[in-house]
């Protein structure tokens, strides 16, 4: 069994109201250190077989199709989780 | 009779409501099954607000994968009206009927208020009966509001008259240029935020200057898409 990673973030330029507010959290609960937060998705796919580039390519076409709305977000990564392959 | 179909997915919320609209319109309500194949031969389309599928990917992102879309994207591109309302205006940008997308409020509170709109174009299916520059009070109730698009999209929409409503007095959820609702180049698909069906009979709507719950606003929506079926 194989397992492809894909990361969606939300674009840079769309205000992000979940990532400012845990970013106004983080100093009150003592994390003074970070300056800003975004907040974003991972979706893990599981495969049958090994993770092919037959596998990433469809991973990335449902991320871009399905996973993300092009509008607001954008596939940051698409990648093999190596721990579980 | 006229037949204006109300759409139920799974969890869809304001289905009766919008079906009891259709009715004191005059028109008869066609509920149509997320899973129907066929558009039953209705006139129009109502996509009623809610939290279809649980909202989960993305609010309205699953509802443009259910077979009832498909015919609607269809009809809609030969002229079908069709309003969404709410997470029905969610699942029109989904399925790319209308432009741009809906994030969190700003303020990342749930919203539940009675909210004053004006009417900016009274050329679309849905909103013939209004007079522009009217301002009307509707209730509104949501979480994924603030409605986004980019730069180039925001001034197409507003150049060619497809802003259909925007918040008046305060902007409730951070929308960019304060819009609360925009139709398609052929104003037969409207899409708004804030809900009409929930003001269309004395008694159970917002205030009205008539006195407490007498507000009914939200009525000539359905009036109006009867009007432009028989006009």
């Amino acid at each position: 069994m194989g397992r492809v990673v894909v990361d969606v973030m939300p674009k840079p330029e769309i205000l992000d109201p979940q990532g400012k507010a845990v970013a106004g959290a983080l100093p009150r609960l003592g994390f003074a250190q970070f300056t800003s937060v975004r907040q974003g998705k991972r979706f893990e796919l599981e495969v049958e077989g090994p993770v092919t580039d037959e596998v990433l390519a469809a991973a990335r076409a449902a991320g871009e199709q399905v996973l993300s709305n092009p509008v607001i977000e954008d596939v940051v990564a698409v990648y093999e989780d190596e721990v579980s392959a | 009779m006229t037949r204006v179909g109300v759409v139920t997915f799974p969890g869809t919320l304001d289905d009766r409501d919008a079906a009891r609209a259709v009715r004191l319109a005059g028109a008869e309500a066609v509920p149509l099954w997320h899973a129907d194949a066929d558009l039953h031969g209705v006139d129009a389309v109502v996509l009623p607000g809610g939290f279809s599928y649980g909202d989960y990917l993305r609010a309205g992102a699953i509802s443009r994968f259910a077979p009832v879309m498909g015919e609607i994207v269809d009809a809609a591109g030969k002229g079908l009206p069709v309003l969404g309302i709410c997470n029905g205006f969610q699942v029109l940008t989904e399925a790319h009927l209308l432009p741009g997308s809906m994030i969190k409020n700003d303020h990342l509170h749930f919203i539940c208020r009675e909210q004053v709109l004006s009417v900016q174009n009274v050329d679309t299916a849905w909103t013939r009966d209004y007079t522009l520059g009217e301002k009307i009070t509707i209730p509104l109730k949501n979480q994924d509001g603030q409605y986004v698009a980019d730069e180039r999209t925001l001034d197409e929409l507003e150049g060619e008259g497809r802003v259909v409503f925007r918040y008046e007095g305060w902007n409730p959820n951070g929308s960019r240029r304060g819009i609360a609702g925009i139709t398609n180049a052929a104003g037969n698909v409207v899409g708004l935020m804030p809900h009409p069906e929930h003001a269309v009979e004395a008694g159970f709507g917002p205030d009205g200057p008539k006195g407490p719950r007498t507000g009914t606003d939200g009525l000539r929506f359905f009036t109006s898409v009867l009007h432009a079926l028989v006009g």
